[in-house]
C-alpha cells in the first residue's frame, strides 16, 4: 500500500504505476456522472456531438450531490458515491471515449470496465462509505453544472476539489480487482465456517 | 419548582437529535479505535482511521457524519405520569420536523406509493415511534436515526426450529455475507430471535440500543453473541468490503419464547454510523444525557445560535 497526492490532470503514465490497495488524494478538477449523464454522454460522442466539459486527465465521480443554490452560486450540501455497478453496462464505453484518469464510486465493477481500465489507462477507487464530513471539507466549490435538465443528482457537476480522499484503489490498470478476490475469500470463508457449525 | 414546558422538551428533543448525527456514543467510537489498533489487514486500517477522522471532525464542527441522516425512530419510555405524557407525539414529530431545518438533517420520508418526499422528515407513522409505559413521572428516550444503507441489508429469516443455535447462526452467517460491504462495515449486528416475524425484527433494532459493552444478561445469549462476533469477523468482508479482520464491531441479541413450529430470526445491520442518542427528563426539566459524555443538553448548538 502506497499513498499518492496527485494534481489533475493525470498523467496515464502515473496512473499506470498504481496497484491495488494504493491510496490517493486528488486536488483539482472533480466532475459528476451517473447514470443518464452517462448515456446521453456516450450518446453524444457516437453522433459526433461535443459534450460540454472535459473528463481527460479528470476524476469522474459516480455521485448525486445534495446541492443548494444561494444568491446564484452553487454550493454543495453533501456528495457520497453511489453504487457504481449501474454504469457497468457502459462504462467501457465512457472510458474508451472521453478518458478520465481515476473514477471513484462504491461497491466496485465488473470484468469489461476493469478491461477498459487497463487498455486505456485508468483507476477505479472507492471512497469509504458515510464519510460525510470529511467530503464536504474537501470540496472547495462548484466551478459550474452542465445538463442540469436531468435533474440535480443526474447533472454534470464540475467541483474543485483539495485533498479529496482517501480514495482506495480497488482495480488498476494490471487487471487485478480487490473485488474480485474478495468475492472468492469471502465465500470460502463462509463455506468453512458454516462446515464447523 | 419550574415545570417543563412544551417548547423546551421540543427544543431538547431537536437538540437530541444534532447531537446523535453529529456525535458517536462513547462505546461505538471506543470499539472502532479498537478495531484500528487490532487491525492487520492495511487497507482495512487506512479505512477505519478515515472513519476515525470524519467522526472526530463532525464532532469537532457540529455537522452530520455521513450524509444519510437516516429515517428518525424514537424508542420512549414514559412514566405514566409524566406531565407532557398527552402531547408527547405531537412533540416528537415538532421536534423531527425541526431538526429537518436547524441541524439540518436531510428530508429521508417518501411515500412508498407516489414516490413524493414530504421534506420534513414526518409522515405515515414516521417518525414511528416505540411506546413504554412505566411507573413515575420521567421520561427516558432515545432516538435512533438509521441509515437507508444499512438498513436494506437487513434480513427476516425463517429458521426450522429443529436446526437450533446451528440455524440461527447459518441466517446470520449467509445474512452478512449477503450483504459484502453494502451497510457500510463494519457494522453492528442486531439480532432478535423468537417471537413472531414482526417481534424478531423488533427485537433486533431493539437489541441496537444497548451499548456495545454490555452482553446480554443470559449466559447462554452473551455467549452466542461472543461466538457469533468471532465468526461474522472470520468472514474476512473487511471495512467497505475490501478484506480485513474487522467486519463487526458487535453482535447485541434479544430473544423471546417462540412457537413450537417457528423459529424467526430477524437480522439487523447497523452501519459503523451507528447513531443515537439518549436522554432522561424530569417533570420540572432536568435533562441527563445518557448516551454521550457531555454535561448539558443545551451546549448542543442548533443552526444560527
Ligand atoms: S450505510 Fe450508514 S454510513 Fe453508509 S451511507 Fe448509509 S448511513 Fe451512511
Amino acid at each position: 500500500m502506497t499513498e499518492y497526492h496527485f494534481k489533475t490532470p493525470i498523467k496515464e503514465e502515473d496512473i499506470r504505476k498504481l496497484h491495488v490497495e494504493d491510496v490517493i488524494y486528488v486536488s483539482g478538477t472533480v466532475i459528476t456522472a451517473r447514470d443518464q449523464a452517462h448515456r446521453r454522454a456516450v450518446q453524444f460522442h457516437e453522433e459526433g456531438k461535443e459534450i460540454p466539459v472535459t473528463f481527460t486527465g479528470n476524476v469522474l465521480y459516480h455521485c448525486g450531490p445534495i446541492v443548494m443554490k444561494q444568491d446564484d452560486s452553487w454550493s454543495v450540501v453533501s456528495a457520497g458515491p453511489t453504487t457504481s455497478t449501474r454504469m457497468e453496462y457502459i462504462e467501457h464505453k465512457f472510458i474508451e471515449y472521453f478518458r478520465p484518469r481515476v473514477i471513484v464510486g462504491k461497491g466496485g465493477m465488473k470484468e469489461k470496465t476493469l478491461e477498459a481500465l487497463s487498455k486505456y489507462g485508468a483507476v477505479y477507487t472507492i471512497f469509504p462509505g458515510g464519510l460525510g464530513a470529511l467530503a464536504a471539507k474537501s470540496i472547495k466549490r462548484v466551478v459550474g453544472v452542465e445538463w442540469i435538465d436531468l435533474g440535480t443528482p443526474e447533472a454534470l457537476w464540475i467541483l474543485e476539489v483539495e485533498e479529496f480522499g482517501p480514495l482506495i484503489v480497488t482495480m488498476d490498470t494490471h487487471r487485478e480487482s480487490i473485488h474480485k478476490v474478495i468475492e472468492k475469500t469471502t465465500s470460502e470463508n463462509l463455506n468453512r465456517i458454516l462446515s464447523k457449525l | 419548582m419550574t415545570t417543563l414546558s412544551r417548547e423546551q422538551l421540543v427544543d431538547a428533543l431537536t437538540r437530541g437529535i444534532k447531537l446523535a448525527v453529529t456525535s458517536l456514543p462513547q462505546d461505538v467510537k471506543d470499539a472502532i479505535k479498537q478495531a484500528y489498533e487490532r487491525e492487520s489487514n492495511p487497507v482495512a486500517k487506512k479505512i477505519l482511521s478515515s472513519i476515525i477522522d470524519n467522526f472526530t471532525l463532525s464532532e469537532k464542527d457540529g455537522i452530520p457524519m455521513c450524509q444519510d441522516t437516516g429515517t428518525i425512530t424514537w424508542f420512549v419510555k414514559v412514566g405514566k405520569d409524566f406531565p407532557l405524557i398527552r402531547e408527547l407525539e405531537s412533540i416528537l414529530q415538532e421536534a423531527t420536523r425541526k431538526a429537518t431545518k436547524v441541524v439540518p438533517i436531510r428530508p429521508n420520508a417518501v411515500d412508498p406509493l407516489t414516490g413524493k418526499n414530504s421534506g420534513d422528515n414526518t409522515g405515515r407513522f414516521i417518525p414511528w415511534i416505540n411506546w413504554e409505559i412505566v411507573d413515575g413521572d420521567d421520561l427516558e428516550i432515545t432516538v435512533l436515526p438509521k441509515g437507508g444503507g444499512s438498513e436494506y441489508t437487513s434480513q427476516l429469516r425463517m429458521v426450522s426450529p429443529g436446526l437450533g443455535i446451528k440455524g440461527i447462526k447459518e441466517a446470520v452467517l449467509k445474512t452478512i455475507f449477503e450483504a459484502g460491504g453494502k451497510p457500510c462495515p463494519p457494522i453492528i449486528v442486531g439480532i432478535g430471535i423468537g417471537g413472531g416475524a414482526d417481534i424478531a425484527m423488533k427485537l433486533g433494532k431493539i437489541a441496537l440500543l444497548r451499548p456495545l459493552t454490555l452482553r446480554h444478561q443470559n449466559p447462554k445469549v452473551a455467549q452466542l453473541e461472543e461466538e457469533l462476533f468471532n465468526e461474522l469477523n472470520s468472514l474476512g468482508i473487511g471495512p467497505m468490503g475490501l478484506g480485513g479482520d474487522t467486519t463487526v464491531l458487535g453482535v447485541n441479541i434479544e430473544y423471546a419464547h417462540r412457537h413450537p413450529a417457528t423459529l424467526p430470526v430477524g437480522i439487523v445491520t447497523q452501519c459503523w454510523a451507528a447513531r443515537k442518542a439518549t436522554l432522561k427528563i424530569t417533570p420540572n426539566g432536568e435533562i441527563t444525557v445518557l448516551s454521550h459524555n457531555i454535561p448539558n443538553i443545551f451546549s448542543i448548538k442548533l443552526l444560527g445560535e
